[in-house]
């Protein structure tokens, strides 16, 4: 159970954490191919912040700005983006998961698209991950409930 | 498009995108879920036929998945062995569909109905992404969909369900482990993840111990996932709470692609003769197994509640298919093949009949069961065509199968392991008789004056199709080996 606590402190460092925490969050997800990162550590990222808001501030709080049915929409989203990304390389006429053939409808010429679709997959799995991070993190500490936290 | 090129990919994609459409769906309109999600399981059988027409006519499949060459990319390979587990898994998940519908209204809250199709769905894309890969890697991947679907759709059960999913969570686990274990130790020494080309660079490295302790891990790892007898302890709770539609499910695909895995790891990757001359694992899961048989056999004996009955004799039946499997001739292996479909069909009608029973009157406990048949006469008819079969009555499919099996056992001459098959098939008379005979020719009237009668027409289909197809299967058991199953036997038997 998490009850909300006024402290000035930790809200203040919290609210200016947050953005960073989710720029940098951003930048590992985009990087990815190039460095160490990708989707499931961005996505990570992603989901601590929005758990570091729930600490800091209340659960109801962070629900309001991420409300649960767009939660559970976000973490099939994420998996679906990565699928269909694969079917369309399929009704394209390639290999599934085979980006190359991207470049029939992408603006761009067949190797830069195949790092294009490796993105479009990072962002998708970027996505569901850090919804799952948040949907554990609420299951666990209102015991499944999902209810308004005693205050 | 060339469909039929892609089919083997499509078999996965197709369940797997219609699960996460299940989840928009079901926030949008509930009512739209389930005609999806039996489209989608419709469109797999139609591809696992298709496959398995194109495999028969051209030989096997090979799909490099994004364009990259194989070994460096993951490759899918269908071939025989494969294409027949595919139509077995598709077949029997489009009828667990089909059941479900009204056994689920009475089990589940409507609300999480959305999320149940589409854990189902993602259980059934990793079954069939487990068969259709050619990849040890992409294959452990498929093995975690599968179980963790699995583990999902067993806790929503009755109250006890969530502890026995939990044993199942840190049991599965251990084999997953030790099945990652060994492909790490196979990529330590080869280099290559690709079950063909793995098998092409092993035979050098056979002397080396890396090599021993990855076959150990490996096949332990799918002993547990299998519940192969000193392992088993997580099945009869996990399959018992689970509600009814997902004991079936998993009792009839989940076991049988593990045997699949099972046969892969020790005659595709490794050669037959490696685990028959370098060290002798085949000898040791024979007994292995035949401990399986009896003990499972015995302790169907002795419970009360019919569900955790079928639970122990599908534990004796994993003991037949790895025996068979083990026995390192082509009579046993073939009985063993053989007997994937057979205790497919029949376990999952058995759990669906049972499942009806339990749908009106409330109980599973085999007392109860008296005098049954003047109420539900099509589910009780069906009920006995499979007790039969699964005893062995001659133009049943268990008879066929258990048929080679013996054959194979006396050829390698493995007597305990004739007497453990005879034994089993004694015991199963004594289980199926006595239910029988409390179905139909027992006196009285002990069904709790509760209103009893024939389960709904959607749960009816599944059973009679099941049962007719359990004769069916024995009367084309000829034609069934003659064009697949011996094409599925490996070289140097």
């Amino acid at each position: 159970m998490i009850r909300l606590i006024e402290d000035l402190h930790i809200q203040f460092v919290c609210r200016i954490m947050v953005p960073l925490i989710q720029f940098f969050a951003l930048y590992v997800i985009a990087h990815g191919h190039y460095s160490p990162g990708g989707g499931f550590q961005g996505g990570c990222i992603l989901g601590a912040s929005f758990i570091l808001m729930m600490i800091a501030y209340d659960i109801e709080y962070v629900k309001k700005r991420f409300p649960e049915k767009f939660n559970t929409f976000m973490v099939a989203f994420g998996v679906f983006l990565y699928a269909a990304i694969g079917a369309l390389c399929l009704i394209l006429g390639a290999e599934y998961l085979n980006y190359g053939i991207l470049h029939k409808i992408l603006p761009a010429d067949p190797v830069k698209v195949r790092a294009l679709g490796t993105l479009g997959i990072e962002i998708g799995v970027g996505i569901t991950v850090s919804a799952v991070m948040l949907s554990i993190f609420l299951n666990l500490s209102t015991f499944g409930k999902h209810e308004k936290s005693e205050v | 498009m060339n469909l039929s090129e892609h089919s083997s990919i499509l078999i996965v994609v197709v369940p797997l995108i219609a699960s996460f459409l299940n989840v928009f769906i079901g926030l949008w309109r509930r009512s739209l879920c389930y005609p999806l999600f039996l489209l989608a399981l419709v469109i797999c059988g139609f591809l696992s036929i298709d496959l398995i027409q194109n495999i028969i006519n051209n030989g096997t499949i090979r799909y490099k998945l994004g364009g990259w060459m194989p070994p460096w990319g993951i490759e899918y390979v269908v071939d025989h062995l494969n294409a027949y587990v595919i139509l077995i898994v598709s077949f029997i998940s489009l009828l667990v569909a089909i059941y479900s519908k009204r056994s689920l209204e009475k089990e589940l809250e409507e609300s999480k109905l959305p999320y149940f199709y589409s854990t189902y769905l993602l259980l059934v894309t990793g079954l069939l992404g487990i068969t259709v890969t050619g990849d040890i890697f992409n294959l452990f991947v498929f093995l975690e969909i599968a179980s963790l679907a699995g583990y999902a759709l067993i806790a929503i059960g009755e109250n006890r369900s969530v502890l026995a999913s939990f044993n199942y969570i840190i049991m599965g686990t251990i084999g997953a482990c030790f099945y990652l274990l060994g492909v790490g130790y196979i990529y330590i020494i080869t280099g290559s993840l690709n079950m063909l080309d793995i098998a092409q660079l092993l035979p050098k490295l056979y002397e080396s111990k890396v090599t021993l302790a990855a076959f150990a891990f490996l096949v332990v790892g799918v002993a547990i996932k299998i519940a192969l007898f000193p392992l088993h302890r997580w099945l009869p709770d996990a399959y018992t709470y689970a509600p009814s539609a997902v004991s079936v499910l998993a009792s009839a695909t989940m076991t049988k692609v593990g045997i699949y895995v099972l046969i892969r790891i020790s005659f595709t990757i490794f050669e037959p003769n490696f685990s028959k001359d370098i060290i002798p694992a085949g000898t040791i899961l024979v007994w292995w197994s035949t401990i399986a048989i009896i003990f499972g056999s015995i302790l169907a004996l002795g419970q009360i509640d019919f569900k955790r009955t079928l639970s122990y004799i599908l534990i004796a039946e994993v003991g037949y298919m790895v025996l068979g499997v083990n026995l390192g001739n082509k009579e046993g292996f073939i009985g063993a093949v053989l007997h994937i479909l057979n205790d497919a069909l029949m376990i999952a009608c058995l759990f669906m009949v049972t499942g009806g029973i339990y749908y009106y009157l409330k109980s599973r406990n085999i007392e109860d069961f008296v005098g049954l048949n003047k109420k539900m006469p099509l589910s009780m008819a069906s009920f006995s065509i499979v007790a039969l079969s699964m005893i062995g009555i001659p133009p049943t499919a268990g008879f066929f199968s258990k048929w080679y099996l013996i054959i194979g056992a006396i050829k390698a001459e493995q007597w305990i392991a004739v007497i453990a098959l005879l034994f089993s098939s004694l015991v199963n008379a004594i289980i199926f008789f006595r239910i029988l005979e409390k179905i139909y020719f027992k006196k009285g009237n002990s069904t709790k004056d509760i209103n009893v009668k024939e389960v709904p027409v959607s749960m009816l289909i599944p059973i009679l199709i099941l049962a007719t197809s359990v004769i069916l299967v024995g009367l084309f058991s000829g034609k069934i080996i003659s064009s697949i199953i011996q094409f599925t036997v490996p070289g140097g038997f």
